[in-house]
């Protein structure tokens, strides 16, 4: 059946896995909040502990993800891959830079002779968490404000500006979508050690961090979304090719593709309604409402940036550059190939959750963390 | 394609390609081989019970996620430079290259992420025969992302599965199967997982020997010893195997290589092997210098070795770059001479296309489909730009083979001994076994070495040559981010080595 498909179903096919992964990845990074509260949450060792042994076990699945949202996004959309990475060169940098130093801290932060030392560690989690949140906000926020790149006729990228990539976190509307995204994942990441760790006094504040973030998220994300209500668009002219701007083309797109709306709308609530459960009710269970809206929420920024004839990387010095999901992708052959490849996506997420699961029957308590030789 | 190529950019962007690979090699091996050894030592503690193999297997896995953390940081970089630093390359070959990539992320990255984890906290969490399961699927998930990291490597020394499409201008893949299968692919995969399994498996011995020497936690290092040189002796004999392999494959496939790893400039029948030798550093093809200051040779071992026959003719330097008539061997001049008609034809196609003229169009890529085969070639200035360094290329293969050689015996020699019940008084074998575990990284890097700087100039062997593979950027951009990962990686480096160190000297805890 696989076989059968037709061009333009698979690079559809293949925005939506792409998307999935990076909304997927939107979720996770409430191991990033988690690590940005750990300097202001947790007081005393203890606490410390507890934090970073909660995220410690889930740290990598967040990092994988990312890794793998590259690998779809090179073996699907490769002209996007070279145009983003090698045009917009200092923000990937800077992003890769943040991701680095994470990967190391957990497991050196607490080991003796560690050079460094314990502190230095726990600053490079929270400029992970923070920086690092941030730049990956106002890259997506570039899917609909452009960036300044011309492509020449054998697709090589030139950058107009001098900052490659870093100046898209001086437009408001890109760093409204970075901020809104940081303080999400705090607010995830608050829900999740609700929802993970024993502890009455962490759980406590863990419930009015939530609370707290979410409101101080809540005036970017209003501004981000009247903003896509009402800014100009970039659209392409199904007849000719032709990329141009349009008055409304996000409006448009909200309404020429309902699944796009509902989910936007499904998403918030759900986003809404989790941490109200956490906050308000005192429930435990809210990180999964908020996970699965931040899911949804993401995926229709994603559709919203790429379908109904619109390209999700336009570019603002050369609109005819810009990238869509039609003269970005691989070729038909390598899409076919990776459909069938991505059968394999549901029994990773099934393990995936089934291990998870196992690990987490058991809320993580002090006594894990002090009898365990192998704790961070 | 691009008019004028500024190399320095281009050097700084290999400079940065090999730094960061080699960095992450560091770490790669002694995941792939050490997750082997562990889910030995915890397969053993399971079937016996006992809590000695338990303390044995954490300790082992204490330096294990040490090291896996730091794999994990320097790999990320190696995945999105492709992007960063070699666009047009990302570009031009994506189309075959990202998929074993995003299959790599999809079936053997989230294997070993989830896993780890199990493997790691699971002591108290998840039973017995689960937290097994897991060791073993750490095991299995690193060395899968082994396998497609080499298809994709294998594919970029021996493209095949793919057809150039001029109107994007880029290769397109036509079979999956032939990229995954394709007999590099296979010889490459087999000999570093091999070596890896070789190089983890000195690691151990050479820490073990340290203890023994020291007279501290003496059951431990024998019984780690044990398991190790068992598994040691057996990867010897599969690099060993897998290596000559890889040789015949490089003689047929990449035969540029093969005579810079010998240092081969005439080719002959019944070629010679050097079993070592210095390089004249001042050789250049075609001219009347010995290739050697002072080697030693041993005959007709490299025909063999190429092609499988005694007497059979092994191509030198000088019949690739200039050509051999009597063997049928094309030179360089000629083939750039097709690669610059290949390239212009092409620009009158896209000219042609781009104003709608069909004849004309039909016409040049008529033309252009007569020389596509050497269109790399056209990128190229003169015939010697083919050869890659020869003095490097020699010595990290001759410094990987003898090593490969000795390697197999030590272990014999460990086990012989361990048998006897005599190794704690024969310290000389001990201190050999702490001075191979730096020769295990040497020879392991030094493979590496072999497989990339012989294949220069080329990113795609004959396709795509380097100096058109990168992105647009300027030096001082690609020097800064160099400098920035140096530093960064020799800083983590330094913290590795210190918490490594601090934890082999505090030895297995006391329960
Ligand atoms: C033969 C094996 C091998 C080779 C040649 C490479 N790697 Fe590697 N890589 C591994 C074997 C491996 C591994 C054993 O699976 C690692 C090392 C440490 C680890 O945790 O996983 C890993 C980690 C690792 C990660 C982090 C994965 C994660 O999130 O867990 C990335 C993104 C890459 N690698 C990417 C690359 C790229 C782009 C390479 C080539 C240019 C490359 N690796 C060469
Ligand atoms: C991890 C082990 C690896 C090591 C130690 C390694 C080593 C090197 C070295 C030393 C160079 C520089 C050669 C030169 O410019 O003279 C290089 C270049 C390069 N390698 Fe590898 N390599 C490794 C794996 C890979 C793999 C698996 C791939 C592809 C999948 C790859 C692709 C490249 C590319 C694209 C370049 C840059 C272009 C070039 O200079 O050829 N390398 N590598
Ligand atoms: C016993 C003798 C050995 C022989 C004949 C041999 C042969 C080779 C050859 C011909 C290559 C180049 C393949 C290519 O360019 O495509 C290679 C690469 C390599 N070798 Fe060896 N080798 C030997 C021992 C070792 C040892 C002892 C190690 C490390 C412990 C090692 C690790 C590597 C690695 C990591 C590579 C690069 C990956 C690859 O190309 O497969 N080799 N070897």
């Amino acid at each position: 059946m696989i076989g059968q498909l037709d061009l333009s179903t698979l690079q559809h096919i293949w925005w939506i896995i792409t998307s999935l992964v990076g909304s997927l990845f939107l979720f996770l990074t409430f191991v990033q909040g988690g690590q940005t509260l750990l300097l202001t949450l947790a007081k005393g060792d203890d606490e410390k502990s507890l934090v970073v042994n909660s995220l410690g076990t889930k740290w990598e699945i967040t990092f994988t993800t990312l890794v793998l949202f590259g690998g779809a996004l090179f073996a699907a959309f490769p002209k996007f891959y070279a145009t983003s990475f090698g045009g917009a060169y200092w923000v990937w940098m800077l992003i890769l830079f943040t991701f680095i130093i994470q990967a190391v801290s957990y497991e050196f932060r607490k080991k003796p002779n560690n050079f460094l030392g314990t502190t230095v560690y726990d600053v490079f989690l929270f400029i992970n968490g923070s920086v690092g949140i941030l730049l990956i906000g106002t890259a997506i926020g570039t899917f609909f404000t452009g960036s300044a790149f011309v492509l020449n006729e054998f697709n090589q990228v030139t950058w107009q500006t001098p900052l490659r990539g870093l100046e898209a976190a001086f437009n408001f509307f890109n760093l409204s979508m970075g901020l809104f995204f940081v303080f999400l994942a705090r607010t995830l990441g608050a829900m999740y050690f609700v929802n993970n760790i024993d502890h009455d006094r962490l759980t406590e504040k863990s419930r009015r961090s939530a609370w707290v973030n979410f409101l101080v998220s809540l005036p970017f994300l209003l501004y981000v979304l009247i903003s896509l209500l009402v800014m100009k668009g970039f659209a392409i002219n199904p007849e000719t090719g032709e990329v141009f701007m349009q008055k409304g083309k996000y409006l448009m797109n909200l309404f020429g593709c309902p699944v796009t709306l509902i989910l936007l709308l499904i998403g918030l609530i759900l986003v809404i309604y989790g941490v109200a459960v956490t906050y308000v009710q005192r429930k435990d269970h809210g990180i999964w409402f908020s996970g699965v809206g931040t899911v949804f929420t993401g995926l229709a920024i994603f559709f919203l940036a790429a379908f109904n004839n619109t390209p999700f990387y336009p570019s603002t010095a050369d609109l005819q550059s810009s990238l869509s999901i039609a003269n970005a992708s691989s070729s038909h052959y390598t899409l076919t190939a990776m459909t069938y490849i991505a059968l394999a996506i549901p029994f990773v997420l099934g393990y995936i959750v089934y291990v998870w699961k196992l690990m987490n029957i058991k809320k993580l308590s002090l006594a894990d963390v002090t009898s365990d030789d192998k704790a961070y | 394609m691009i008019e004028h190529v500024d190399l320095s950019q281009v050097n700084w962007a290999r400079a940065q390609f090999a730094l960061t690979a080699m960095y992450h090699w560091i770490f790669v091996p002694l995941t792939l081989g050490l997750s082997v050894l562990l889910a030995f030592f915890h397969s053993i503690y399971v079937k016996t019970g006992n809590e000695e193999w338990k303390r044995l297997t954490k300790f082992w896995m204490t330096l294990f996620a040490i090291n896996f953390a730091i794999g994990i940081a320097t790999g990320i970089i190696l995945e999105f430079q492709f992007g960063t630093n070699w666009s047009n390359y990302s570009w031009m070959v994506g189309d075959i290259f990202g998929a074993p990539l995003a299959a790599e992320g999809i079936f053997a990255f989230f294997l070993e992420a989830t896993f780890f984890a199990v493997m790691f906290f699971g002591w108290n969490r998840v039973s017995k025969g689960f937290h097994l399961f897991s060791t073993w699927m750490v095991a299995i998930g690193s060395n899968l992302s082994a396998l497609w990291i080499l298809v994709a490597n294998g594919w970029m020394q021996y493209p095949i599965g793919m057809q150039f499409n001029p109107d994007s201008a880029r290769f397109e893949m036509q079979n999956f199967w032939e990229i995954l299968f394709s007999p590099v692919a296979i010889s490459k995969f087999t000999h570093a997982t091999s070596s890896s399994f070789q190089m983890a498996s000195l690691f151990v011995v050479g820490i073990s020997s340290w203890y023994l020497l020291k007279g501290r936690h003496q059951l431990m290092a024998k019984r780690s010893i044990v398991v190790a040189s068992v598994l040691g002796i057996l990867a010897s004999g599969y690099v060993a195997f897998t290596g000559d392999e890889a040789a015949y494959s490089v003689a047929n496939k990449q035969p540029m290589k093969l005579a810079a790893m010998e240092g081969l400039y005439d080719g002959e029948k019944g070629a010679s092997i050097a079993a070592m030798g210095i390089v004249n550093n001042a050789k250049e093809p075609g001219d009347k210098q010995d290739a050697f200051l002072f080697d030693v040779k041993i005959p007709g071992l490299l025909s063999l070795l190429a092609n499988r026959e005694f007497g059979s003719f092994v191509p030198g330097i000088n019949d690739l770059v200039f050509g051999n008539k009597e063997q049928g061997i094309v030179g360089a001049d000629e083939r750039i001479a097709k690669g610059k008609m290949a390239i212009e034809h092409l620009t009158v196609y896209k000219e042609a296309q781009k104003h709608g003229y069909a004849v004309q169009a039909e016409q040049a890529l008529n033309e252009f489909n007569k020389y596509k085969d050497d269109i790399g070639y056209g990128y190229l200035n003169k015939p010697a730009d083919i050869v890659p360094p020869v003095a490097t290329t020699f010595y990290a293969f001759h410094i990987m083979v003898i090593l490969g050689t000795i390697f197999p015996l030590v272990f014999l020699l460990f086990l012989i001994f361990i048998k006897k019940g005599t190794l704690h008084s024969h310290r000389w074998l001990l201190n050999l076994g702490l001075a191979c575990l730096p020769l295990g990284y040497i020879a392991t890097e030094a493979g590496w070495v072999v497989a990339e700087v012989g294949r220069q100039p080329w990113a795609i062997q004959g396709l795509l040559p380097v100096s058109v593979a990168n992105t647009n950027l300027t030096t001082g951009t690609v020097q800064t981010s160099f400098f920035m990962f140096f530093a960064l990686f020799t800083v983590l480096l330094i913290a590795e080595i210190k918490i490594m160190l601090t934890q082999i000297k505090n030895g297995p805890e006391e329960n």
